[in-house]
């Protein structure tokens, strides 16, 4: 999927290209990285952790009631029940959004993110107009989503300034009773979990 | 410090724009990958921790910061790690050659051992002697303190009243860490009321939350 956005082999090589693969060349000769690592962080975050993770916690707590508890008292630990753990997610908080309530995950300062629930950020999320505007009119952030609530909803917002990170936890679609915690997990959008965006009320035409 | 990367409240940046979620992909360039890779391995090597990492993309110009694309600012701190710990000098950066006399290091971080390395993580809960100065609940205000190092204080929280919701128990001090100094502090969730921070013709029935440690806050002051 990533490989429409390599670059094509007739194009010269940018100038940060050329900076980044010398930076590497040498740090390889000095002995202080190894190339085949260099892939294997690539490859991790490329192809194996990613939102599929945060979708499955979201899924097993909406029909698993017991793990829902035990996800909001402890996320660490219910979050590890189901294999998920390690760089950036070592202190994870998760933020359920209620017919009232609605959560909304930023970080100003940087781009804190939890990874080993939905990988690595995307692009928008690290952006300075998201930084800026999250905090500070997440009304019309929301809006640009397609988000539209109204205002007997109150929007909470979590400037992600620790190592603590935030999961948001959407509110189930509507028409889902009937699905099984893996047709739910398909529905769970990477947006929905930082809290940009809620989830329609599903029906088969939806695929 | 108030540099370019604190952002929360800025004004002029247009609107988001964010790609489709189903398009988008984890990495738009090739040699981003390279430049996400060699920070995470020669974080490995122990030489500086994450906030030091944050504090070295921070000191940039604040128009290097705005104007460079993400990956670029992680380049620009990765560079000046490198160079700041004495791992390359600035004549190698230059010329891309490696200088003489440089012993070799171990590479600590090998393609075996990148999952368990991953997977272990790094936890940054630091136990606290004392007790916690603030009870859930508490109004509390954010000192209006301006350091020139790195602080995780928000520009836009600073002299402002909120309520401590959250204590988190000892959590490593970031100003302190960006130092190489591992000291702990007690860390609390801080909810502002939005009109606390953005005036009262703003933010209706919209809260902010932050995270902010023992040294940031203060008791007493009233609400604007």
């Amino acid at each position: 999927m990533q490989d429409d956005h390599e670059h094509d082999a007739t194009e010269a090589p940018s100038e940060i290209e050329l900076r980044v693969k010398a930076l590497e060349s040498l740090l390889v000769e000095k002995g202080l990285v190894d190339s085949a690592a260099l892939d294997e962080l690539v490859d991790t975050y490329e192809h194996q952790v990613g939102p599929q993770n945060g979708a499955h916690v979201v899924a097993k707590a909406w029909i698993d009631p017991v793990f829902r508890e035990h996800l909001l008292a402890n996320p660490g630990s219910a979050i590890a029940s189901l294999g998920y753990s390690g760089r950036q997610g070592e202190h994870i908080r998760v933020l359920q959004n209620t017919d009232s309530v609605h959560n909304l995950v930023v970080c100003t300062l940087c781009s804190c993110y939890p990874w080993p629930l939905l990988g690595l950020p995307p692009q928008w999320y690290k952006s300075a107009p998201y930084r800026a505007r999250a905090v500070s009119e997440p009304r019309k952030v929301l809006e640009e989503f397609g988000t539209h609530l109204g205002t007997d909803v109150s929007i909470q917002v979590w400037d992600s300034t620790s190592e603590i990170r935030y999961l948001v936890l959407p509110q189930r679609p509507a028409n889902t009773h009937h699905l099984s915690e893996a047709e739910l997990q398909q529905l769970v959008t990477r947006n929905s979990m930082i809290g940009v965006e809620t989830l329609k009320p599903f029906s088969d035409a939806n695929d | 410090m108030n540099g370019g990367h604190d952002l929360g409240g800025m004004h002029g940046l247009g609107a988001i724009n964010p790609e489709s979620e189903a398009d988008e992909p984890v990495f738009h360039h090739p040699w981003e990958r390279r430049v996400f890779a060699l920070t995470l391995a020669t974080g490995f090597l122990g030489r500086w921790n994450l906030d030091q990492s944050r504090h070295a993309r921070e000191r940039q110009h604040p128009i290097d910061y705005l104007r460079n694309t993400y990956y670029e600012n992680w380049l620009a701190g990765l560079q000046t790690l490198l160079i700041d710990s004495g791992l390359l000098t600035e004549a190698e950066l230059q010329s891309g050659f490696c200088g003489e006399g440089f012993p070799n290091q171990e590479i600590v971080l090998t393609k075996n051992k990148v999952k368990a390395k991953l997977q272990e993580g790094k936890s940054v809960e630091l136990p606290v002697a004392t007790s916690p100065q603030f009870v859930i609940g508490q109004e509390v205000m954010v000192v209006n303190r301006h350091p020139i190092g790195h602080t995780r204080a928000p520009r836009y929280t600073r002299g402002r009243r909120g309520t401590v919701i959250h204590q988190h128990g000892g959590h490593i001090f970031p100003d302190d860490h960006a130092m190489g100094d591992q000291t702990g502090q007690h860390l609390y969730t801080v909810c502002f009321d939005a009109a606390e921070l953005w005036g009262q013709d703003n933010g209706g029935n919209e809260q902010v939350y932050v995270d902010l440690w023992e040294s940031y806050l203060t008791s007493g002051g009233t609400k604007q």
